[in-house]
């Protein structure tokens, strides 16, 4: 229970000359919830896709340092960056289920993407997941029909589900919510209280009451650096840093 | 008040006169359509397409073979050319940054604006010459290599349309990125991709100077790769030049059936990029 998952030791991320990460360690919870949080272009959401190597694909970006997940160096040489995401899982700001497909494929399209499903197992992934991110009872009569047809809220749910139907053992969150109404947002929010039952949750957010809604720790990035970092009440109600206390309170961001 | 009255006058005015431009566009291709299907139409029956002409001085007969000829030569050149385009393609999108696909662009632009007789002479360079004879498969590579650029870049374009947000999410699933490219991203261009295909195909099927030193024509059926073989365009061509009214009279027969098969390919090319779905 105690733990970290996921260990970020002295990790910088360059694009070209732009120093976007600087030195950041963190240590993430098995089955927490750690929020990040900082003003626009701080680098949160750099820090979070370094995790499942979104930046290979990037041709100017270099990271340096360590990432230790269950142990290893996610950046080692041989580690294939592939099998990473399907620990590692990610859910964008905005809800990107493929539009090509139906629900059903969507769910599992980790697998049928990859040529990896088993024709028996299908059906019984496509019910929990969905029952899982407490979509079933809404489209299970539709399983064949446009993902593109649901709404901003159901959309996302689906991604969710489509992310942990490949079972992960991580879930990056980046600014989940921006996208939807406040109903849906809700609803999101009580979805990652559940899921970090099962699974480690990182959530990159720019709404402060978001942070202290969801997480159980928190962690503040100004400017690439990671100012502060702890216990969710403790950040919000007695930070360590000033920085950190002028950002709480609104006083820049 | 007359301010607006000015504005109405204007506003008239400017319509009538873009009006008036596309009717100056339409006409002559209107006219050209209607005094070939005029001249075209009386000579149409079933021989024309059943039957190969017949020998000098006979009259009936038909362009079964050139027709025959010219399914097969773009049925060949698109198995050559298409997966060069489509692939070629999907890599400028995929890693498209560097020298090398820039050069890459460049070098398709430039094979695209090549007068078709040149690609032909090529073809003849690299085919015909050393295999000594006109061939079926000197003609398909000579009409590959026009269709080659028109696919690279229509397909590239839809490409690019995709949003990347769909590569962000097939990757973040664990797809690799070669099946992300072909299983997701080609396939939300799909409709795009076709469209330009058809284009292409359409190109190609009325090109006759690059088949003139490959596929060379032939008044019987061909009966492998290598020996020359007829071609719609190229029986068109010899026909309308020969002295021979009857000839002259299949040549207009040809030249319907081929405006007719290329307004299809442009019309179905239209119809399919019309039904785009997502947002």
């Amino acid at each position: 229970m105690n733990n970290a998952k996921v260990t970020l030791e002295n990790m910088n991320v360059h694009f070209g000359p732009n120093h976007a990460v600087k030195s950041v360690s963190l240590a993430f919870i098995e089955n927490t919830v750690t929020a990040i949080i900082g003003p626009s272009g701080c680098g949160k959401s750099t820090l979070l896709r370094s995790i499942n190597r979104m930046h290979d694909l990037v041709p100017s970006a270099r990271v340096t340092g360590r990432i230790m997940f269950d142990g290893s160096d996610l950046y080692d040489r041989s580690v294939d960056p592939v099998a990473i995401r399907r620990k590692i899982g990610m859910v964008f700001q905005k809800p990107n289920p493929f539009p090509a497909m139906n629900i059903y494929d969507n769910v599992v399209a980790g697998y049928k993407l990859n040529n990896r499903m088993k024709r028996s197992d299908s059906d019984g992934i496509v019910e929990t997941s969905l029952k899982r991110v407490a979509l079933w009872d809404e489209v299970k009569d539709r399983l064949r029909t446009s993902a593109m047809d649901l709404s901003g809220g159901q959309q996302q749910r689906l991604c969710i589900a489509r992310t942990i139907a490949v079972q992960p053992e991580v879930i990056l969150m980046d600014e989940p919510c921006s996208a939807l109404d406040p109903i849906a947002t809700l609803k999101i929010e009580e979805l990652v209280e559940e899921l970090k039952e099962r699974y480690t949750i990182i959530i990159v957010t720019h709404n402060m009451q978001q942070a202290a809604r969801v997480s159980d720790s928190t962690a503040f990035m100004y400017m690439g650096e990671m100012i502060e970092s702890g216990p969710t009440k403790k950040i919000f109600t007695t930070p360590e840093k000033k920085q950190t206390e002028d950002y709480i309170t609104g006083r820049f961001g | 008040m007359q301010n607006l009255h000015l504005r109405h006058f204007k506003s008239y005015t400017a319509t009538a006169l873009m009006l008036l431009a596309t009717l100056i566009v339409l006409t002559p291709l209107c006219l050209i359509f209607i005094h070939i299907l005029k001249m075209g139409f009386s000579s149409l029956s079933l021989d024309f397409f059943t039957q190969i002409p017949k020998p000098t001085g006979e009259s009936g007969g038909g362009m079964a073979n050139g027709l025959f000829g010219s399914a097969l030569l773009i049925l060949l050149a698109s198995c050559l050319g298409l997966p060069i385009g489509v692939l070629g393609a999907v890599y400028l999108t995929e890693f498209g940054g560097g020298r090398l696909a820039t050069a890459i662009r460049f070098s398709a632009d430039v094979l695209a604006g090549i007068p078709s007789i040149i690609t032909g002479m090529v073809a003849y360079t690299l085919l015909v010459l050393p295999m000594k004879g006109f061939s079926t498969l000197a003609g398909a590579v000579a009409l590959s290599l026009i269709m080659i650029p028109i696919v690279l870049r229509t397909t590239e374009e839809q490409l690019k349309m995709v949003p990347g947000t769909l590569r962000e999410a097939s990757l973040a699933l664990g797809v690799p990125l070669w099946r992300t490219s072909l299983k997701v991203i080609l396939k939300s261009a799909g409709k795009g991709v076709v469209t330009g295909i058809l284009l292409a195909i359409a190109r190609v099927a009325g090109e006759t100077a690059p088949l003139l030193f490959t596929a060379l024509g032939n008044q019987f059926w061909s009966r492998k790769l290598t020996e020359p073989i007829a071609a719609l365009p190229l029986q068109i061509f010899s026909f309308a030049i020969a002295p021979y009214e009857d000839w002259h009279k299949l040549a207009w027969a040809g030249a319907l059936v081929l405006v007719v098969i290329m307004f299809g390919l442009n019309l179905g090319a239209r119809l399919l990029g019309r039904q785009k779905k997502y947002s």
